[in-house]
């Protein structure tokens, strides 16, 4: 489902999802975006952040109060601020306008995967990685990596929220507990260390990407 | 200018200081009017007002003639202490100095009146001149893109069955062309107004700037020149805005990679002090004309006869982040030729590899 308010946006959205097989209902405003997601919840709803009647912000607090699917914040750039905050209330994802399609569609079957809660893997694998949260172990091409307690804790957040945004804030609550959000140099010293133990080349990372000002995304 | 903030004081403030100096003026006149005659003392009077006039308004000006004329009367022209004048010589002195300091007084403060109005007109013209340029760029910046667009969307609608399957893959990828550059354009135009409309706050946080490298080339439109980025090892962590920086860095070398021919080399540099961090980008380009350097980081300057896609506001942007930053940019032609940016951040700098908390 998409709520957006700019009928342009709603025609190329429909245009490349109907075209990709997804059916896909369309709300101008906030307003009738809430009743019609009421009526017939969808599997996904694209949400953009600046509504005419009320802001997307209000509109997904409202949503995840029984809504909880994917959500994918649709913002404009160079508004970091507003995508950490809808991140923080619950958005599953974020896209800047304008959005290559090829990217809304990655993000849309990520979001989509990721309704279906996994039950309960033990052992999460991606490319030659593979995380085993029991025997708190991460394996690179069969071998064992050694890692701290705090670089798995971090692999272990990382790796049970593949193709997920964490927001800085989000992580260091998650690792560091609360209390510990303004720190974000320990993040980035641990960042920088799992990255030269996980990734082929640490310069060019493929399994923790950083999402510039917003957070890091694991693939 | 000091003239200028005194002027705008309220009047009586003006009156007050005025009185003030002729007075003093006076009293220390008193003291050595057995050193100087009286005659002497005129002249040491008229300098006041002379002085006063050149930085006061008209009605504290005239006070002091007034007074000083009086003053001058009063306390040293024989015989004292009466505003009695005994000898025609002396009746003359007095009006002479009296019509002086009233004319140097009007003359001091008209000429003052009349620059300043100089400088309001060119200041207008000026102004006028800007408007001029930036809406010339602007239509023109804006305009290209969406003509281009336009064209070939006419093109690909009505002449569909004419145009052979490259020509329209052809016309396809100019549309998508025309849709970045009026994207970067639109974006330098925001951040512009961002910039002069004083909200722009940095916010410093750490980073890590091998990350920070890697988020600015991943940000550059395909290029034929190599890029190399040079980092302390091990690289610090910086406080910094990174988001700031980043842009910063990315428009450099956009234009590098733009102005420069192809296959040449680009260097990024990062360089760490204890309180700073500066940031070198260098390129084998032809570099700038000498009388060009001071000029490229104003507002819709471009160099004559510079290649179409630039918008004349990337360097002023460069510039007005890095002063958001309180930093430094400079410009200099390489001795091997081409062109180095330098730009310098005050940061916090932070060697911590290990943490205290594992």
């Amino acid at each position: 489902m998409v709520i957006d308010d700019e009928p342009q946006i709603r025609k190329l959205l429909e245009i490349t999802l109907s075209s990709n097989e997804y059916v896909v209902w369309q709300a101008e405003n906030a307003q009738q975006g809430l009743i019609m997601a009421a009526n017939h919840p969808p599997d996904l709803i694209l949400l953009d952040i600046a509504l005419p009647d009320r802001s997307g912000h209000e509109v997904l607090r409202e949503l995840r109060a029984w809504y909880n699917k994917a959500i994918i914040i649709l913002s404009v750039q160079n508004s970091e601020a507003d995508i950490v905050a809808a991140l923080d209330n619950g958005a599953s994802d974020y896209l800047t306008k304008p959005f290559r399609n090829a990217e809304l569609l990655a993000r849309i079957r990520s979001a989509i995967r990721r309704n279906i809660p996994e039950n309960a893997q033990t052992v999460i694998e991606t490319g030659s990685l593979q995380v085993d949260l029991v025997a708190r172990v991460v394996r690179k091409q069969e071998v064992v990596l050694r890692l701290t307690n705090t670089e798995f804790n971090l692999m272990a957040l990382f790796a049970q929220n593949i193709g997920r945004v964490l927001t800085h804030q989000y992580v260091l609550k998650e690792i560091w507990g609360v209390g510990y959000q303004q720190e974000t140099q320990y993040l980035r010293v641990f960042v920088r260390a799992l990255r030269k133990k996980i990734e082929d080349d640490a310069n060019n990372p493929q399994h923790i990407i950083t999402e510039s000002g917003v957070g890091y995304r694991f693939a | 200018m000091a003239f200028t903030s005194i002027r705008k004081r309220p009047l009586s403030t003006q009156i007050l200081i005025s009185m003030s100096v002729v007075t003093g003026v006076s009293v220390g006149a008193f003291f050595l009017k057995d050193v100087f005659g009286y005659r002497e003392i005129a002249l040491m009077l008229l300098m006041a007002v002379s002085i006063i006039a050149m930085t006061f308004e008209i009605i504290p000006v005239l006070i002091s003639a007034v007074a000083s004329a009086l003053i001058w009367n009063f306390f040293f022209i024989p015989p004292l202490f009466t505003f009695h004048i005994n000898n025609t010589e002396d009746t003359l002195l007095f009006s002479l100095y009296f019509l002086i300091a009233l004319v140097n007084g009007v003359l001091s403060t008209k000429i003052r009146e009349a620059e300043k109005k100089m400088r309001e007109k060119e200041e207008k013209a000026q102004s006028v001149k800007l408007y001029d340029t930036l809406f010339n760029s602007l239509s023109h910046e804006l305009r290209t893109p969406i003509s281009t667009i336009i064209g070939s969307v006419d093109a690909l609608q009505e002449e569909k069955s004419k145009l052979s399957e490259q020509q329209q893959d052809m016309l396809l990828s100019e549309i998508a062309e025309a849709g970045e550059r009026l994207n970067r354009q639109v974006g330098n135009l925001l951040n512009m107004s961002r910039l002069e409309s004083g909200m722009l706050q940095p916010k410093p946080d750490w980073c890590d700037p091998e990350e920070l490298f890697k988020q600015v080339t991943d940000k550059l439109p395909p290029h034929t020149q190599t890029i190399h980025s040079h980092l302390p090892d091990p690289a610090p962590l910086i406080k910094m805005d990174s988001g700031l920086v980043e842009h910063i860095l990315v428009n450099l070398l956009h234009n590098a990679i733009l102005y420069t021919p192809d296959a040449t080399h680009i260097h990024l540099t990062l360089e760490t002090e204890t309180t700073s961090c500066t940031f070198i980008v260098e390129d084998d380009g032809p570099g700038f004309p000498e009388n060009e350097m001071a000029l490229v980081f104003e507002k819709f300057h471009r160099l004559p006869h510079s290649k179409a896609g630039g918008s004349g506001l990337g360097l002023s942007i460069v510039k007005g982040y890095v002063e958001a930053m309180r930093g430094t940019v400079n410009l200099e032609n390489r001795l091997s030729g081409g062109a180095r940016f330098v730009i310098t951040i005050p940061v916090e700098i932070s060697y911590m590899n290990q943490l205290q908390h594992e």
